[in-house]
């Protein structure tokens, strides 16, 4: 019964949605208001396969760490997720997508219906709209969990979910997605569902967290080799993989913001380049350590996914497996960099999300197939690309540095040494991710 | 009486306790322990990064038999367990002093 009044919720909740849509307000079905109302339909599922990409990341930043701080980093997902819902709901939306000036909305508070009114969004309803923006806020805030994992404080980690989804990532948002100073270039830069609007700001967040809270405990030895520090579950972080692969399939077509003929083709560059990115990544790190490392294909299929993000409506099928197979390769040597400048990245997060967000938006420079160097369309839009990752990776790293110093310099960002020996489980959240059966020697009890 | 403990590889242990059983022996302990040896630890690989790991898994067996048959037992569990190699374990006889079945009370050579 429960089941089923759930069921009925649900579908209530859909209709809402698709009804606030705005031509289905006039009567009768015209060509037009199926349209609207497949826009909308469409858009709330990739929406939906979006949020499902959470279970992806949580499952890879479990599986890549130890059994011991479990339960923390599935708590940091759960409410990175959550706090960024509601930061992006009250101040971030309007910041990214209300109107406003070159660099950030100053209207619209609370998802405020008077300023984002019928016809704002297209055909796109604001719930519809909204679900699916708050999506990628959430993105873009759970990359830093796994770079910063087994030894940050959960307050400190939860002050930083709520700034970086209500103020970091909207303003970068409204540079290029809500009509801001990229969107406004000569020629506007291309980064059409976000390798660097979502995933570097993710990633370029991740680098400075995991510089400002050091190493963990014997990462590195003490002639300052870095240690491999095994994940406590292989399949638990391939799963993430799947997961976040078929939560892509939400994200790049899902972008196109509308049911149209082009949703397949993204479709595909995107299956294309996540590929690419695992086969060049396992060669690589095979030729280069002689084995093929599981966690490290899985790097390199989400490195593809991210590069591909950029150009994904605008590169052909050969451009989208070159940029596929260049990011596998990149991110194998990129992980290797961080590592041996003591910069401690559990996940591969900084390289997935910062490096191969970075390299696949400035690949659209070279690729697009209208506008790219390699078809003779100049340069133009490869400076464009540049531009904007730069000034992305200038912004992020100074405001979420500024954030994490302030963090660290008040309420602390990182736990007491024993803790973080002992696994931050016990002491964070009260007991252990894999729980004791405290039953078992107390039978008659029942 | 004599105490038989014998650590041997994981992958024997079935081998080894189908010998023992159709060699009249009826109860074994078996324990899973990590240990070293002249074997030593071995290195994996994770991230492109070598670690060493220094003890490695094998089963204990503990049995506890008449005197007169502590050689047989002996020779059936070398045998069997052997595969010629480094690592293969090691057997070791001690002697005990007392027996006695929980639910009997019987002591000795009875509560074997």
């Amino acid at each position: 019964m429960k089941r089923r009044l759930l069921i009925v919720g649900a579908a209530a909740s859909v209709s809402t949605l698709v009804l606030a849509a705005p031509a289905m307000a006039q009567d009768g079905i015209t060509a037009e208001s199926v349209q609207v109302t497949l826009d909308n339909i469409w858009v709330l599922l990739a929406a939906v396969l979006v949020i499902f990409m959470q279970a992806g990341f949580a499952l890879v930043e479990a599986g890549l760490t130890r059994a011991k701080s479990v339960a923390n980093i599935m708590m940091k997902n759960l409410m990175d997720f959550s706090a960024g819902v509601i930061a992006f709901a009250l101040v971030g939306f309007a910041i990214a997508f209300g109107p406003g000036n070159a660099l950030f909305g100053t209207e619209g508070w609370f998802l405020d219906p008077g300023v984002f009114a019928e016809g704002y969004f297209g055909t796109l309803s604001l719930p519809t709209f909204f679900i699916f923006q708050v999506a990628f806020a959430a993105t873009a805030a759970t990359i830093v969990s796994g770079a910063m994992a087994e030894r940050t404080k959960f307050k400190s980690y939860f002050v930083y979910s709520f700034v970086i989804t209500a103020l970091i990532y909207p303003i970068v948002v409204h540079w290029l997605w809500g009509g801001g100073w990229l969107s406004t270039l000569a020629t506007p830069m291309i980064d059409f569902a976000g390798s660097t609007i979502v995933h570097s700001v993710g990633g370029w967040a991740a680098l400075m967290g995991a510089i400002i809270l050091g190493p963990r405990i014997g990462k590195y030895a003490k002639d300052g080799s870095p240690r491999a520090i095994p994940g406590h579950s292989i399949p638990f972080a391939i799963i993430g993989v799947f997961i976040l692969f078929v939560g892509w399939f939400g994200f790049n077509p899902g972008s196109e913001l509308a049911a149209d003929g082009a949703v397949g083709y993204i479709a595909l560059t995107t299956l294309i380049a996540g590929a690419t990115g695992a086969v060049f990544a396992t060669i690589t790190v095979w030729l280069k350590t002689g084995v093929p490392d599981v966690a490290m294909a899985g790097n390199g299929t989400l490195a593809g996914l991210v590069a591909i993000t950029a150009g994904t409506a605008n590169v052909s099928n050969w451009g989208a497996a070159l940029i596929g197979a260049l990011a596998g390769i990149i991110v194998v040597f990129s992980v290797f960099f961080f590592e041996k400048r003591r910069v401690d990245d559990p996940v591969g997060a900084i390289s997935v999300h910062g490096v191969c967000g970075a390299f696949g938006t400035l690949m659209v420079g070279l690729l697009a197939t209208e506008g790219g160097l390699f078809y003779g369309d100049g340069f133009d839009q490869l400076l464009t690309q540049i531009v904007g990752v730069v000034a992305v990776f200038a912004f992020v790293t100074i405001t979420s540095g500024l954030l994490f110093l302030a963090i660290k310099a008040t309420i602390g960002l990182r736990v007491p040494p024993e803790e973080e020996v002992a696994g931050l489980d016990v002491i964070e959240h009260g007991a252990p991710g894999y729980g004791p059966d405290v039953l078992s020697t107390a039978p008659a009890a029942g | 009486m004599k105490l038989i403990t014998a650590v041997i590889k994981p992958h024997k242990v079935d081998e080894v306790i189908d010998a023992l059983r159709s060699a009249g022996i009826q109860a074994i302990t078996v324990t899973e322990v990590k240990g070293f040896g002249r074997q030593g630890g071995h290195t994996e690989t994770y991230r492109g990064a070598e670690y060493t790991v220094d003890f490695t898994p094998k089963v204990k067996l503990e049995i506890v038999v008449d005197a007169s048959a502590a050689a047989m037992a002996t020779d059936v569990i070398q045998t069997t367990a052997s595969a010629g190699k480094i690592g293969d374990g090691k057997i070791w006889v001690t002697p005990v002093e007392a027996v006695i079945r929980i639910r009997t009370g019987e002591q000795g050579k009875d509560a074997i």
